[in-house]
């Protein structure tokens, strides 16, 4: 066993009461051996637990000279920065449904993201047949990544158990349960040190980034491969080195949480942005601004900005917007007198829609749309839908290809016996790159009407209908599929880790204001705008509310939710005691957006489930020190941390930073 | 839910006599229940070691509140909503009004008890420490008879109360003599609803002359029990409030609580905040003075 949460035997019983009696007639006997609960200590390897290193994953980025630039440095800049794990808290447990029957093979229902992904699992875990296996995405109650991987395992217990049994077998986990062992989101380690000129400007540096894994690989390599590529935020760096790696500790395996490594290299980037700022002794504003990417510019992966962002224009937007200004001047003032100190922080930031690098090469997907005799239209994909509103976004893409009302187009249930794999529910991808496969199948469907001459190239939704039937009339079915295409210049190098990392970004500057109440140390956040470039907003009111959800869900993992780790369990796994911010604790979002489009999505849109996780923590933070004058490097931000920084005992300060030159 | 239905008994009698008699002829057998919002929580994680359940929600007697010339009588199953929405209780109890609206979410507080609050005996209880300040008293009752007690002398140690095995609360009586004072609760928990309490004060205070003339101060999860400062209050009794007197109530408060270190907070947090608290009240309660 590699954590304690592993499972080792799976018992079914009838009734399920019942299964609590076996349990305690089963002893196991443990033979303990040495384990490993920290980064740290994965790190020393004093303890091997996995390969010869402890290290799932390493990667390493190089762009230009980064041993070049400290000579000409007026400033060196270094800070180490942590962030904890979190739970999705989705509001229904994991859980699945399995049958088996020698002739059909196994079925599996589940609350799941990805149903390709439960499919692929069976096939080898059972081995049977992909005929034989077949998995169907029900209506599913939020997920946020923590039903990309799990699902595979609670599904694959569910199926052994319904072919050792002959009958159906139904796992749901309890909150306890779901909480203790399933996946949350990897903690973190970044340093940076970052030479900078006397102006501010960054000439280059060097970026350190570690998450804890846990007991097994699974997503940590793709998670490390996001949070290593974001690392660098939205900021030019004329030269760099990003080293990173994903570490093996005796916990339940971290996996995908909304952001994906994302949050946690930018949470340090945009915390690091504003002691960058102090150092040169310019303003957080005035640091960002002479660091922004421009069009022409190249990422720390090398990839050329050639979209026409303008990240000045969206600064000062959300500035004046926040009225950052007026209210910082203010605070200023008021700060002075009183218990209840106000701050006001932002962070600008950037998410890459689609899987990174070669992952939608080599995902591959395929999308359908059928027609039916009735004119009505059916998509057929594997994106789920678990609250975000795909359904909708994808039925509203193929009326508006098809010029059909939207009331005639539905969407099938994901089953892999009815719908292709069109990649899994995930990584922000699902409007942007499966809404564009969708727009050039719908279109497929209208091009075989109008070839085969049942249909004009102006039509009404009644003549579509009549197309339809004659056409199925004679061909006895109307599908249309379109596979994922790589654009022709996306060049991307996996061994060097460098070209084009995604097909496009999603840009953002969040601006929080926050109230530090001294007499309990606690944090609220009073007042949040998030503006970002998202390319074409499809539904505004889906659109905002992924951006509102995704803040408060944010600020959950700033100032609220922290898991109590026991000897690699979690021992808060309760939701009195692991704390997600409720509606009094978070503040009036409010969500607004830019709209520059982008050639690779669906009508020009690009990804958003997952931008809006990535900022606020790291805004939150800021605002927190401008209010009280205290700098934090760690998530959750909670009470008793800012008591324990704030007591009259002196108080440790992080080393000075290095400053030369003329400054 | 983790636990066994078949394995657990659940009766439902319907009047006091018939209740009081079951406990008393199986004594410690029989767990009273009346919202659930305690019991249930143990039974759903498979953690509740009693197997019978006697409900108690249903029994008229312990649903009323009453208002005499000298006290308010509120009947142990009275729920917190029924506190909230009471008018004598929210307008001359408001501490106790106040921890009700506390307690829990909106469902918590239509099924949970004043009495099971008191039974349940968690030191992190909202209500516990407004009971304290107010010297309430209430009636136990139990087939043998009925018998009241001071509730400062109810809870003896963590989770110890001066309930027999065959007893029950019956109710828990508010003297009326506190309307005049200046009330002041707060409540310092992990968010700000539907949090269990890291530390709560229930506050009330006179001046007069300048001076303090009644002072009760009572806090929630900083020792086994809901805890009255006495001493605090004693130091606090007659003077003028400035800074240096809040300080000796900030060092007094610090040396009369015993917090721990657990999975919500720390000891000292627990501590400095609850000093903290106190000394807002105080600064408070100066600034009434000065108006008055």
């Amino acid at each position: 066993m590699n954590h304690a949460e592993e499972p080792i035997l799976l018992l079914a019983h009838a009734e399920r009461h019942k299964l609590r009696r076996a349990i305690d007639a089963i002893s196991i006997e443990y033979e303990p051996l040495p384990s490993v609960h920290s980064m740290e200590e994965s790190e020393r390897r004093s303890t091997i637990i996995w390969g010869t290193d402890n290290t799932f994953k390493s990667y390493l980025v190089e762009k230009g000279d980064a041993d070049a630039v400290w000579k000409d440095a007026a400033h060196i800049v270094e800070g180490e920065y942590f962030t904890g794990a979190q739970e999705q808290l989705y509001i229904e447990n994991n859980g699945v449904i399995a049958t088996f029957d020698p002739e059909n093979g196994v079925t599996v229902w589940g609350s799941l993201q990805c149903p390709y992904y439960v499919h692929k699992a069976l096939m080898a875990l059972c081995g049977l047949s992909e005929d034989k296996v077949r998995v169907v995405q029900m209506e599913t109650g939020g997920a946020f990544g923590g039903k990309e991987e799990y699902p595979s395992m609670i599904a694959g217990h569910a199926a052994l158990l319904a072919i050792k049994s002959g009958r159906p077998v139904k796992i749901i986990y309890d909150r306890m349960e779901d909480m203790a062992a399933t996946t949350k989101r990897h903690p973190s380690r970044t340093r940076h040190r970052t030479a900078v000129s006397k102006d501010g400007k960054i000439l280059g540096g060097e970026i350190e980034f570690a998450i804890d894994g846990g007991a097994y690989t699974t997503l940590s390599s793709v998670v490390l491969s996001r949070g290593t590529i974001h690392a660098g935020g939205p900021y030019y760096w004329p030269s760099v080195r990003i080293r990173t790696k994903a570490l093996a500790t005796n916990t339940p395996p971290h996996g995908a949480f909304r952001g994906f490594g994302a949050p946690q290299s930018l949470f340090a980037m945009e915390r690091h942005m504003d002691r960058i700022a102090q150092v040169v002794g310019i303003s957080p504003v005035e640091i960002r601004r002479r660091n922004f990417l421009k069009p022409g510019q190249t990422t720390t992966t090398q990839q050329v900005i050639r979209e026409e962002i303008n990240l000045n224009h969206l600064l000062d937007r959300a500035l004046e917007l926040s009225d950052y200004a007026a209210k910082k001047t203010r605070f200023a003032e008021e700060n002075k007198d009183g218990t209840r100190k106000k701050g006001i922080g932002i962070a600008a930031f950037l998410h890459g829609a689609g899987f990174t690098g070669s992952g939608e090469r080599y995902l591959n997907s395929l999308v359908g749309v059928e027609a039916g005799a009735d004119g009505n239209v059916r998509v057929l994909v594997s994106s789920a839908e678990f609250g975000q509103g795909t359904n909708t976004v994808l039925c509203q893409i193929a009326a508006e290809a098809l010029g059909l009302p939207y009331e005639n187009v539905s969407i099938a249930q994901p089953d892999t016996t009815v719908v292709p794999n069109s990649g899994p529910t995930v990584a922000s991808r699902t409007a942007m790159i499966v809404g564009k496969l969708l727009q050039s199948a719908a279109k497929g469907i209208k091009e075989t009407l109008t070839k085969t001459g049942f249909l004009g190239n102006d039509f009404t939704p009644e003549q579509f209908r009549a197309a339809c039937r004659e056409y199925i009339a004679a061909h006895e079915t109307l599908k249309s599929y379109a596979r994922y295409e790589a654009p022709g210049d996306v060049y991307w190098d996996d061994e060097k880790y460098r070209g084009e990392a995604y097909a496009a970004f999603a840009w953002a500057v969040y601006v929080a204001e926050v109230t530090v109440d001294l007499p309990t140390y606690a944090v609220t956040v009073d007042d949040f705008v998030a503006l970002q470039e998202v390319g074409k907003v499809l539904h505004p009111v889906l659109a905002e509310g992924q951006i509102t959800g995704g803040v408060a869900q944010a600020i959950g993992f700033a100032l609220y939710e922290k898991v109590v780790w026991q000897d690699g369990r979690m021992i808060n796994n309760q939701m009195t005691n692991y704390i997600m911010p409720t509606s009094v604790d978070v503040p009036p979002i409010r969500v607004f957006f830019e709209e520059l489009g982008n050639v690779h999505g669906a009508h020009g849109a690009k990804g958003i489930g997952e931008l809006a996780m990535d900022g606020p923590a790291p805004a939150i933070v800021n605002a927190v020190e401008d209010a009280i004058g205290v700098r934090f490097h760690s998530i959750p931000l909670l009470p008793e941390d800012l008591f324990e920084a704030l007591r009259p005992a002196p108080l440790e300060q992080d080393a000075p930073s290095l400053t030369r030159g003329t400054a | 839910m983790r636990a066994d239905p078949a394995e657990y008994k659940f009766v439902s009698p319907g009047n006091l006599q018939a209740v009081l008699s079951l406990l008393a002829s199986e004594p410690a057998q029989w767990l009273p229940i009346a919202g659930g919002t305690d019991v249930m929580v143990l039974y759903s994680a498979g953690k509740l070691p009693n197997r019978k359940l006697i409900n108690i929600l249903n029994i008229p007697e312990l649903r009323q509140i009453e208002v005499f010339p000298d006290s308010v009588r509120i009947g142990a199953a009275c729920t917190y909503t029924a506190l909230r929405k009471h008018d004598n209780v929210s307008r001359e109890f408001p501490l106790l009004a106040t921890a009700a609206s506390w307690t829990g979410g909106i469902a918590n507080q239509n099924r949970g008890t004043l009495g099971g609050n008191i039974a349940n005996a968690s030191p992190a209880a909202d209500s516990l420490p407004a009971l304290l300040v107010y010297d309430a008293e209430v009636t136990l009752i139990s087939a043998r008879g009925a018998r009241r007690v001071a509730y400062r002398n109810f809870h003896s140690g963590y989770k110890q109360t001066a309930l027999a095995a065959d007893e029950l609360i019956r109710d828990i009586s508010l003297p009326r003599r506190f309307s005049e004072y200046l009330s002041h609760a707060r409540k310092v928990g992990a968010r700000n609803a539907q949090a269990i309490s890291k530390v709560c004060l229930a506050a009330l205070g006179q001046i007069a002359n300048g001076a303090i003339r009644d002072v009760r101060l009572a806090l929630g999860s900083v020792a086994p029990v809901p805890l009255r400062l006495n001493e605090t209050e004693r130091a606090l009794t007659g003077k003028k409030i400035e800074p240096p007197l809040i300080d000796t109530a900030r060092k007094s408060v610090v040396k009369e609580i015993r917090p721990i270190d657990d999975i919500r907070s720390t000891a000292r947090y627990r501590a400095a905040v609850a000093g903290n608290l106190v000394a807002e009240f105080l600064e408070k309660l100066a600034a009434a003075g000065a108006n008055a």
